[in-house]
C-alpha cells in the first residue's frame, strides 16, 4: 500500500476513505468524552482558521516541521526503508544547531551564521540517518529496530549534553544562539511561525525535482519498487538506500531550524519531541507525494493546534490519539482503494514487503 | 556495590524487570513465527498495563486486573490483524500506528475516566515480593511452554507453517489466516500479561509506562533468530543490564573517580542492541519465510 500507485483517482479515494474514517472515529471519541461532535469540530475550525491569528500561525509553525519530517519518512520509503528514526534525527539537529549557533562570535553576520546553522542541522540529522542506512545495508539490521534504539540513545545524549554543558543555572534551557543565526518570525499574533517555512518549501521542491526529473530519483524509486529488478538493471541497491537514509536524516535535521533558529533561539529539553513520529502520519497521508505531504502537514498541524484551541471542550489527548487513527486509517485505506477503485494497469509492488522486512 | 550484586534484593529486582520483557518476547515470537510482523508489542504492553490497572482499581482484585490486561493485549492483536490481514494494510505501519494510538489512547482514557493527566488511581499492587507475584510464575511457565508448544504440538507446527509455507497449509485444508489469528490472539494475551506486570507491580498506571520495552523485546526476538526460548533469555540479559543500572544510580558508583552519568547509563541496553545487531549479521538467521506477506 505504501508505494503511491500513481493513479490519482485511487490516491484521492484512499485519502478520502482515511479522512472519513478518522472523522468518524474522532466524532465517536468526542461522544465518549460527552460532547457533540459537530459543535467541537466547528469550534476547532472557527478558532483555528478564522478568529485567532495566533492559532493559524501555530498551524504553520507545526506544519513547517512536519513537512520536513514527512519528507524524511517519504524519501526513505521511496527506497523501500521505513524510517521511524525521525525523533532522533530532529533532536540531533536541534542540539547541533543550538550548540553551533551559541558558539559563534556575537558579531557573526546572518550571511554566515544562518547558512552554517542550517548546514549543521542537516548534517547532524544525516549522521543518524546514515548510521541507520549503513546498519541496514552492510549488517542487515532492520532499520525500524536501529531507529528506535537510536531515538532513545540520541535523546539520552542530548539530555546529558544539556546537563553537563548547556543548561544554565538550574533551568532546562541552553545558552542563546547569536542574533545573526535567528530567523525572522512571520507575525500571526505573536505565533512561532517563522521564515524556516521557506526552507521547508524549498526542500519540498527539491525532493519533487529529484524524484521526477533526475536519474537519482529514478534509481531511488526503482530500488523501492523492486530491489531485485533494480539490481538487475545495474543500480547499486545498497548505495541508493544509504543515500536515501542520508537524505532522510538531512530533511529531519532541518526541522531544527524551525525550532531553534525560528522560535526558541536555544536548546531546550524536549524541543522538537514528537514531530519525528508525526512525520510518519504526514508522509502516509500525503501518499509519498512531496506536495501531498504539505497538505497533510497542514491538516495535522491544524489537528494539533485545533486540539489546544478546544482543550476546554474535549481533552487535548483526543487529537493526539487521532493522529494514530489517521495513520492506521490511511494504511488500511490504500489497499481498499486499490481493490475497489478504478483498475490501474500496473500496480507497483509494495516496497516494504519486497525488501523482506524482518 | 559489588556485594550488593549478590543479594536476593538484586535478584528480585532483575526478575521484576524481566517479566514484562519476557512476556512480550514470547508473545511476539508467536505472532512473528506465524508470519505477522509484530511491531505492535508496545501497544499491547501499554493497553495491557492500562486495562490491568483500571480493572484492578475497579474490582480491587489483581487477578481480574491480569485477566483484563491479557484481554486488552488480545484485543489489540485483533485490531492489528484486522488491519493487516483483512484490510491488507502494511504490517510495519499498522504496528507503528497502533503504538501511536496506544500512547494517545491511554492518555485519553486517563483523562476521560479519571480526569487525570498522567496517572491512574491506585490499583492492587503485587509489590516487591517476587514469590507472591503470580505473573513471575506465569512468565517462567510461559517461557517453558511457549517454545515447547511451537516446536512439538500440532498447533505449533501449523503456526510455523503459516509463517514459512502458508501455501502448504492451504494444501492440507487449514486456513493460514485463521492460524495467524489464533497465534496473534495468544501472543497478544501474553504481551498483555507483561503489561499487567508493568502497572500492577507498582500499583497503578502512568502514561507511557511501557517506554519502548515492546521495541526492545522485538529486537531480542530478531536477535534470537525467532527462537522464543532464546529471546526470553536475551530479555533476562536486558533486565540484568537495567537492574545494574539502577544499582549504579543508587550506590553512586564511580569509575576511576568519575560519576557514571545517570543520563547515559540507561542507554546501555540500546547501545548493546545496536552493537549486537552490527556484529551479528541479521542475514545469518532468516526470519520466517513468509513474514509480512499475505
Amino acid at each position: 500500500m505504501i508505494a503511491s500507485s500513481r493513479d490519482p483517482n485511487r490516491e484521492a479515494l484512499a485519502v478520502a476513505i482515511a479522512l472519513l474514517a478518522s472523522l468518524a472515529i474522532g466524532s465517536a471519541l468526542m461522544l465518549v468524552a460527552g460532547k457533540a461532535p459537530g459543535h467541537v469540530w466547528w469550534l476547532m475550525v472557527e478558532r483555528t482558521l478564522f478568529t485567532d491569528a495566533y492559532s493559524l500561525g501555530q498551524v504553520i509553525y507545526k506544519a513547517t516541521a512536519l513537512v520536513l519530517t514527512g519528507l524524511s519518512v517519504s524519501v526513505a520509503l521511496d527506497a523501500g526503508l521505513f524510517n521511524i528514526g525521525g525523533e532522533g534525527m530532529v533532536i540531533a539537529g536541534v542540539v547541533a544547531c543550538a550548540m553551533t549557533g551559541s558558539a559563534l562570535p556575537a558579531s557573526t553576520p546572518a550571511l554566515v551564521a544562518v547558512p552554517l546553522c542550517v548546514v549543521v542541522s542537516a548534517a547532524a540529522g544525516a549522521l543518524i540517518g546514515g548510521l541507520i542506512g549503513v546498519m541496514r545495508v552492510w549488517r542487515g539490521a532492520h532499520e525500524v529496530i536501529t531507529s528506535i534504539m537510536l531515538n532513545s540513545i540520541v535523546a539520552g545524549i542530548a539530555l546529558w549534553l544539556g546537563n553537563e554543558l548547556l543548561f544554565q543555572n538550574g533551568t532546562t534551557t541552553g545558552p542563546p544562539i547569536v542574533a545573526g543565526a535567528e530567523l525572522p518570525q512571520l507575525g500571526f499574533g505573536g505565533s512561532a511561525a517563522n521564515l524556516s517555512v521557506v526552507l521547508a518549501l524549498a526542500a519540498v521542491i527539491a525532493l519533487w525535482w529529484l524524484r521526477s526529473r533526475t536519474t537519482w530519483g529514478q534509481a531511488l524509486l526503482a530500488v523501492g519498487r523492486d530491489p531485485a529488478a533494480a539490481r538487475a538493471t545495474g543500480f547499486s541497491v545498497g548505495r541508493v538506500q544509504i543515500y536515501a537514509m542520508l537524505a532522510a536524516g538531512a530533511f529531519a535535521g532541518l526541522a531544527a531550524t524551525n525550532f531553534v533558529m525560528g522560535h526558541k533561539h536555544a536548546f531546550e529539553e524536549g524541543l522538537g519531541r514528537g514531530v519525528g513520529f508525526l512525520g510518519i502520519s504526514a508522509a502516509l497521508l500525503g501518499r509519498m507525494n512531496p506536495f501531498g505531504i504539505v497538505a497533510a502537514a497542514l491538516l495535522l498541524g491544524f489537528l494539533s493546534s485545533g486540539g489546544l484551541a478546544v482543550a476546554q471542550e474535549v481533552p487535548k489527548e483526543l487529537t493526539e490519539m487521532l493522529q494514530g487513527v489517521v495513520v492506521l486509517a490511511v494504511a488500511s485505506a490504500g489497499p481498499i482503494a486499490r481493490r475497489y477503485g478504478r483498475a490501474a494497469k500496473d500496480v507497483p509492488a509494495d516496497p516494504v514487503r519486497t525488501t523482506g522486512v524482518a | 556495590m559489588i556485594a550488593a550484586l549478590f543479594t536476593t534484593a538484586f535478584l528480585a529486582q532483575i526478575v521484576r524487570i524481566a517479566v514484562p520483557y519476557v512476556f512480550a518476547a514470547l508473545g511476539g515470537s508467536l505472532t512473528e513465527r506465524s508470519g505477522v510482523i509484530d511491531l505492535a508489542l508496545e501497544a499491547k504492553l501499554l493497553f495491557g498495563a492500562f486495562a490491568a490497572a483500571a480493572l484492578g482499581h475497579a474490582t480491587g482484585s489483581a487477578a481480574i486486573g491480569v485477566i483484563g490486561g491479557m484481554a486488552a493485549g488480545s484485543l489489540t492483536a485483533l485490531a492489528q490483524l484486522g488491519c493487516a490481514l483483512w484490510l491488507e494494510a502494511d504490517q510495519v505501519i499498522v504496528g507503528v500506528a497502533l503504538n501511536l494510538l496506544a500512547l494517545g489512547g491511554t492518555r485519553f482514557l486517563l483523562q476521560v475516566i479519571y480526569h487525570e493527566g498522567a496517572n491512574s488511581p491506585p490499583a492492587p499492587a503485587f509489590g516487591d515480593s517476587v514469590t507472591s507475584n503470580p505473573l513471575v510464575l506465569g512468565a517462567v511457565v510461559a517461557a517453558i511452554l511457549v517454545p515447547l508448544a511451537v516446536k512439538h504440538t500440532r498447533w505449533g507446527l501449523r503456526l510455523r507453517a503459516a509463517g514459512d509455507r502458508p501455501d502448504a497449509l492451504v494444501a492440507v485444508g487449514v486456513s493460514p489466516r485463521r492460524t495467524r489469528l489464533y497465534a496473534a490472539l495468544v501472543g497478544g494475551a501474553l504481551a498483555g500479561a507483561g503489561g499487567a506486570q508493568l502497572s500492577l507491580a507498582v500499583g497503578g498506571f502512568s502514561a507511557d509506562m511501557s517506554s519502548g520495552r515492546g521495541y526492545i523485546a522485538l529486537a531480542m526476538i530478531i536477535l534470537s533468530g525467532w527462537r522464543p526460548a532464546i529471546a526470553a533469555l536475551a530479555c533476562v540479559g536486558v533486565a540484568i543490564a537495567e537492574a545494574l543500572n539502577i544499582l549504579i544510580q543508587i550506590t553512586h558508583a564511580t569509575v576511576a573517580g568519575h560519576r557514571i552519568p545517570s543520563e547515559l547509563a540507561p542507554l546501555l541496553p540500546y547501545v548493546l542492541t545496536i552493537v549486537v545487531l552490527a556484529i551479528y549479521n541479521g542475514r545469518s538467521r532468516q526470519p520466517p519465510a513468509s513474514l509480512g506477506k499475505l
